[in-house]
């Protein structure tokens, strides 16, 4: 890591390690590399530590939780925790992460989808009045998520469609920046010319997407994917006001019901937090596997 | 086989004849979904305003929808709980877009100049809490502010320091904490992005002008990656408008945080607890407008920002 570094500073240089002089200052003095380096480890701390934390308490029992060191292991009950975790109410959180992977996973393959063939679409294809069509698109980027979910519950329990898959699942295939996400990625790994040559040999348009535009898309549609399945994972509102029947929850309005009952009924506190430990271990490993696409996506979403 | 577009710029054609009715196909499903979960909810939203439920005089018979007109609007706005978080909402906006903004900001411009061998694993250790769930990361902060269990608190008793995070004065700035712990990262990604964008050799040539880093940083760097900020800065205002998923969590956790503590929370409490979906809508859409003008604020003054 500190091979690059330069010798001429006036820093004090561990001796014995000579570094052959670089013709000039290619990037910073030693001090200044070690305050980069020093506060970017600050700015990780404050991002890890909390996550730590959580690691070591989902080991503890309710006696340790209160009284051992914050990042010290207390007597190891990580495996009780997780047998509890799964015993509670008949093997609840089981279905919780079941309903989450359900919910979040259909969501994101068939949310991404109809957001990629509209953004395709807008990309490709020239219609009338396409532009007013696309300001919608926008309209929709721009009106915040939570504003519309309590007009949604009132719609849905006035006909009657609260409480069942359809009342999560329908609303979160909604994507109005996947389709602006896709517009860009359309324009980037689609080019013109094939669909051109396509459309020559005989090929429709529905068959020339799904044999040439989708397999070219298909980074962009990943990433797309991934950030839909973090936003359902993570969606609060919706399920809260949606759901009543506990067996219908997703892991995370679960766990916020189990943390209203920890105030009351402590034994419950241990169970909280190895369930949210087990519930976004997914998530963390999806992400450390999947960096090449997040970092993608957000950059196609910063260019306008 | 050519058609005479009626735009004024001509557009060439990649699927002639198919336009029309090959992208009516492709946006159907999108469009389907987007009236019948953006549009519909909101106009039927729109339509309750407009109605209040009055129970007839002994109280049965049930009760009556009348007609109220804009009353609902003016008896939401009239709530003191409803402004006043407004106001809250407000001042977390004035504590969190600064803090937000100026951390994620100084991490992407301290990763541009980290080593390279090591900037993959600050960015991912960065990035690591906006994997975890709104509801999860309220959680994990909340525990680290009760005194009982947390680290933070203790430690600052040791060293003769009370904190109260659940005081009255110290719950806002906690949750804005929250919120910061969650987005940082993911901004530092975007504004790391655009600056890996800005082209080396306008670095090197401020550098071989004697520029220090600070000042490369902030003279030569940060103007160019001003396009990005306006956008992170309009997905922030937009973001800051959600605020529901922390302080209800927080709200379990103090009697500090109300049930409506955020104009959201309102919206809910009206729904759920009060039970008068009349006013509960008049909120929500109170709350959507606000945030339709605040966006289009932000949209035309970073658009003009990037022409000039």
């Amino acid at each position: 890591m500190s091979t690059v570094l330069d010798p001429t500073t006036t820093a004090a240089a561990p001796s014995g390690r000579a570094l052959p002089p670089s013709p000039r200052p290619r990037r910073l003095p030693r001090a200044s590399t070690i305050s980069v380096n020093g506060l970017l480890v600050v700015g990780c701390a404050y991002m890890v530590l909390p996550l730590l934390w959580l690691v070591f308490a989902s080991t503890k029992n309710l006696e340790d939780l209160y009284s051992t060191s914050a990042m010290a292991f207390g007597e190891i009950s990580l495996f009780e925790n997780i047998g509890a975790v799964f015993a509670e109410g008949n093997g609840v959180f089981g279905l919780w992460m079941l309903n989450s992977i359900l919910y979040a996973g259909v969501g994101a393959v068939l949310g991404a989808l109809i957001s990629v063939a509209a953004g395709y679409a807008f990309d490709k294809f020239s219609f009338p009045g396409k532009e007013k069509w696309y300001s919608f698109v926008l309209l929709g980027v721009l009106v915040p998520n939570t504003a519309t979910v309590l007009p949604l519950y009132l719609l849905a329990s006035n006909i009657g469609m609260t409480n069942n898959i359809w009342s999560v699942l329908i609303p979160a295939l909604t994507n109005p920046f996947g389709v602006y996400l896709a517009r860009v990625y359309s324009q980037a790994y689609v080019p013109g010319e094939v669909l051109e040559a396509a459309r020559v040999d005989g090929a429709g348009p529905i068959r020339s997407f799904f044999s040439l535009g989708l397999p070219m898309i298909m980074p962009g549609f990943v990433t797309i994917a991934l950030f839909q399945f973090v936003g359902i994972w993570n969606n609060f509102m919706l399920p809260l006001v949606m759901l009543s029947n506990e067996k219908l929850f997703p892991v995370s309005l679960g766990i916020f019901s189990w943390s209203s009952q920890a105030y009351a009924f402590p034994h419950f506190y241990p169970m909280v937090i190895t369930g949210s430990m087990l519930s976004i271990l997914p998530l963390l490993v999806a992400f450390i596997m999947l960096q090449r696409f997040w970092k993608s996506g957000l950059t196609a979403g910063s260019v306008k | 086989m050519t058609r005479i577009d009626s735009s004024p710029r001509p557009v060439r054609r990649r699927q002639p004849g198919a336009g029309g009715r090959a992208a009516a196909i492709f946006l159907a499903p999108f469009f389907t979904l987007f009236v019948a979960t953006m549009l519909a909810p909101i106009a039927y939203a729109v339509y309750l305003s407009f109605f209040a439920e009055k129970s007839s005089g002994l109280g049965f018979g049930g009760t009556q929808t009348i007609f109220v007109g804009l009353g609902n609007y003016a008896s939401v706005l009239a709530s003191e709980t409803f402004t006043g978080g407004l106001v809250r909402l407000g001042m977390y906006c004035l504590m969190y877009i600064p803090v937000m903004v100026g951390m994620a900001l100084a991490l992407a411009l301290l990763l541009d100049v980290a080593a390279n061998g090591a900037r993959k694993l600050f960015q991912l250790l960065l990035f690591l809490p906006h994997a975890v769930p709104g509801v999860i990361a309220a959680l994990i902060w909340i525990y680290l502010y009760t005194p009982s269990i947390s680290p933070i608190v203790q430690a600052a008793a040791s060293g003769g320091i009370e904190i109260n995070f659940f005081d009255a004065h110290l719950v806002l700035p906690a949750i804005v904490n929250v919120s910061v712990w969650e987005w940082t990262g993911y901004n530092v990604i975007i504004l790391f992005t655009a600056l890996q964008a800005v082209p080396r050799e306008v670095i090197e040539a401020a550098v071989m002008d004697g520029a220090s880093g600070l000042r490369t940083a902030f003279s030569v760097k940060l103007p160019l990656i001003y396009p990005a900020l306006g956008v992170i800065m309009l997905f922030t205002i937009i973001g800051t408008l959600q605020l529901f998923t922390e302080p209800t969590m927080m709200h379990n956790a103090t009697a500090s945080v109300t049930s409506t503590f955020v104009p959201n929370m309102w919206a809910y409490d009206a729904a759920f607890n009060r039970h008068n979906l009349n006013e509960a809508a008049a909120s929500s859409i109170i709350i959507a407008l606000l945030a339709a003008t605040l966006s289009f604020v932000v949209t035309k003054m970073t658009s003009r920002s990037n022409k000039g």
